[in-house]
């Protein structure tokens, strides 16, 4: 742990460096950094600058209204919210096991929106950075320099991002914020036209996903001890597993390791989350700090994503993914990978694998079934535990006798990943930056360790009245008026 | 008994005495926009947006009757452009978020607005703190998107003989209220099946533990607009009941 970055002993003295808007990532962050006078890097934080409150504002509605109003906190991949709030509300409904065709529509879905989430970090928002390297022009290291210089390659994601979505729209209605999955099962199963429609390009997409795992593992082994070193943190992670321990992105239990690959806890029922995760709050940011309780808030902080799924499970179902995980895994002679950036080639396995599962699925009859909900007894609780693309995320509701939501609780990925993105910045600043002084490619180092953990900083925001909250009143001239700050202890303070 | 004629944007439209240029255009299957209109109950032209020009001036066509040799103004620019904004004052007094909506697709608040060409919010929004009534086993009122046409009331003095619902309060403070010793529904003698609960055009009356079960793509108003297909309380009226 490089921990002793977070808080500086007198920040006062040091120069402040802010890296603000933070770019190509979903959200609104920003990086600050403090020096001193020898441009020593004393402090480093990633902060997250927007404010959203979904667990405040949806208690009060109905429950069955969840999957529909809490997708809203992403335009990326609301299919991860939609569904997570989706299995919480069968728990709350009495199902356990909702039909065939409602699991397998839902599983599309699901496979759709990690396949076309992964296109669009890699090709539009990563790729400028691995093709042209972070210290390219800052006007050409972007999308519109990949069309131009690669433009196969930016047309294959556009496409490959295409294709989830329109899987999307044919299991939820729409691309984007769709209705689909529903209290008990789903609304819709898909049609032969649907299913013809989809059947059509899939083999392409899976070659397409194939050249992209080729592509990036070529980049990685082009610089071996820039990819492994760059942003590295040994790190615990959590993701699901199915019952046999290969990976999961939809149902399973929920399995953590440690940096070395021992298991901390494994097969454990998400609906069991609070008994092995905690979540901590620190005064300066919006963002909650997840670890797991037996090890406490100082090593109990662990990765969740492409890289902890793939580290973690013990194989994946479709034969060509599978085949790249063989591939991947030796990067560390066995043990569990940390290098940062090898999560770019552990998010292009997955996407294969998705579109393999999609193809799978394309030819099961139960997709074109007509028998989509069930009923059962209410329950006052319900725990939705899913894997989005960004990592394991939990929805946790409970309602009163009349239907109406009380309390939520959402856990999402990139609150999971918080401190392993904090510790990534704070390697990079420490290793890369520290003692030099700074330019913008070498600010953009920091974005790049960023960038690595996809991180939804929308999604990451959604908590309110936990953390700490000031508000100024400024006048016309910028002058500050009046001060009210909410501590995280729920103290209020007032003043000038 | 006496056919009667006159004109709506020119065209010929018969009628008979006693008839309003509402119900003469619904039987002529020419559409007037309107929220708080429903022929089976007496009209009280309290949303205003059926406002047409008669001969030049301005009358709400579900409260005027028709006149023989009138001449109807209803689809002008300057009259659609008169709805659109009583829409969007609708749109800002309540709470109606339509992406997250129940409702959404098949709502004629929403469909009335789409037809207009009220495409997003114009007014500021007041944001009212108007809370749920969750208190009856089968139906959930939501008084967030109540547009205070006065359809239920109606409904339930007319159609139910149960008056359990009212108007009550002044001007801006106006609100729907329950007819039962507590204010709530779960207190009245509200049965899931009353006409009042049909007849609401927006999202104030919703049916418990049901949600989204219409795929969008199939709802009511997602194939076509609300001048085909008509009112949501065509649709929701119980089976057996005129």
């Amino acid at each position: 742990m490089i921990s002793n970055l977070e808080t500086a002993e007198n920040p006062e003295k040091l120069k402040r460096v802010v890296i603000e808007p933070l770019t190509r990532v979903e959200g609104h962050g920003k990086v600050t950094l403090l020096l001193d006078e020898n441009n020593q890097i004393r402090q480093a934080r990633l902060h997250i600058v927007e404010f959203r409150g979904f667990e405040k504002f949806i208690q009060g509605r109905p429950y069955w209204e969840l999957p529909v109003l809490v997708q809203r906190l992403c335009g990326i991949c609301p299919v991860s919210h939609h569904l997570a709030a989706a299995k919480a509300t069968d728990m709350l409904v009495g199902v356990k096991q909702i039909t065939p065709t409602a699991e397998k529509i839902r599983r599309l879905m699901h496979f759709g929106q990690t396949l076309q989430s992964h296109a669009l970090h890699f090709f539009h928002l990563s790729s400028p950075d691995l093709l042209f390297g972070y210290d390219d022009e800052v006007r050409h290291r972007n999308i519109i320099g990949v069309i131009e210089d690669y433009p196969e390659l930016a047309k294959k994601g556009v496409l490959l991002r295409k294709y989830g979505q329109e899987v999307i729209r044919l299991t939820a209605g729409k691309r984007v914020h769709g209705t689909g999955a529903i209290p008990g099962g789903v609304n819709k199963s898909l049609n032969t036209d649907d299913r013809n429609y989809l059947q059509k390009d899939i083999k392409q997409i899976i070659e397409w996903g194939e050249d992209a795992v080729e592509l990036i593992k070529t980049i990685y082994h082009e610089h071996p001890d820039y990819h492994r070193d760059f942003a590295s943190i040994q790190s615990n992670s959590m993701s699901l597993v199915n019952a046999r321990g290969e990976h999961e992105l939809y149902q399973g239990g929920l399995r953590a390791r440690d940096a070395q690959g021992g298991d901390i806890f494994d097969h454990v029922d998400g609906v069991r989350y609070e008994d092995y995760l905690c979540e901590a709050v620190k005064p300066w940011s919006y963002m909650k700090f997840p670890f797991i309780q037996s090890l406490g808030q100082e090593q109990g902080w662990y990765r969740v994503g492409p890289l902890a799924r793939i580290n973690n499970c013990e194989s994946l179902s479709t034969e060509r993914a599978e085949q790249q995980r063989l591939e991947f895994m030796p990067l560390e002679n066995g043990q569990p990978v940390h290098a940062t950036l090898a999560t770019h080639w552990a998010r292009m396995i997955e996407l294969l694998h998705c579109a393999e599962a999609i193809e799978q699925l394309l030819h099961d009859e139960d997709i074109l079934g007509h028998d989509l909900l069930l009923k059962g007894d209410m329950q006052a609780r319900g725990i939705g535990v899913i894997e989005a693309p960004r990592g394991t995320l939990f929805h946790h509701y409970e309602i009163d006798g009349d239907g109406v939501v009380q309390k939520a609780n959402l856990i999402v990925s990139t609150t999971q990943n918080n401190q392993a993105i904090n510790e990534s910045i704070r390697q990079v600043a420490n290793n890369y930056l520290s003692g030099h002084e700074l330019t913008e490619p070498m600010l953009n180092q920091i974005e790049v360790a960023i960038r690595a953990y996809d991180p939804c900083l929308s999604c990451a925001t959604h908590a309110l009245g936990k953390m700490p909250l000031e508000i100024e009143l400024l006048d016309a001239d910028g002058n500050s008026l009046s001060r009210i700050r909410k501590q995280a202890s729920g103290e209020i303070c007032l003043g000038r | 008994m006496t056919q009667c004629h006159f004109f709506i944007d020119g065209k010929d439209i018969p009628f008979h005495p006693g008839q309003t240029i509402m119900d003469a255009a619904m039987t002529a299957g020419i559409y007037i926009p309107h929220l708080c209109h429903n022929p089976d109950y007496e009209p009280t032209g309290s949303c205003r947006l059926c406002l047409v020009k008669l001969n030049g001036r301005y009358v709400s066509a579900c409260t005027r009757p028709a006149q023989a040799g009138g001449k109807v103004e209803n689809q002008s620019e300057e009259i659609n452009q008169q709805r659109k904004t009583l829409l969007q004052m609708l749109f800002v007094e309540g709470n109606h978020q339509c992406p997250g909506c129940e409702k959404s697709g098949r709502c004629q608040l929403q469909a009335v607005a789409y037809y207009v060409g009220m495409l997003s919010p114009y007014f500021t929004h007041f944001y009212p703190n108007r809370q749920l009534d969750a208190s009856h086993p089968e139906m959930m009122l939501d008084f967030n998107r109540c547009i205070l046409c006065g359809l239920c009331v109606r409904a339930s003095h007319d159609g139910d003989k149960k008056d359990i619902f009212a108007i009550s309060g002044r001007g801006i403070k106006s609100h729907l209220v329950i007819n039962s010793p507590s204010g709530k529904l779960g207190d009245s003698h509200f049965n899931a099946h009353d006409l009042a609960a049909s007849v609401c055009p927006v999202g104030v009356f919703l049916p418990k533990h049901k949600g989204y079960e219409v795929p969008i793509g199939q709802r009511l108003y997602d194939r076509q607009p609300i001048s085909q297909v008509g009112d949501v309380a065509g649709q929701n009226k119980p089976a057996g009941r005129s």
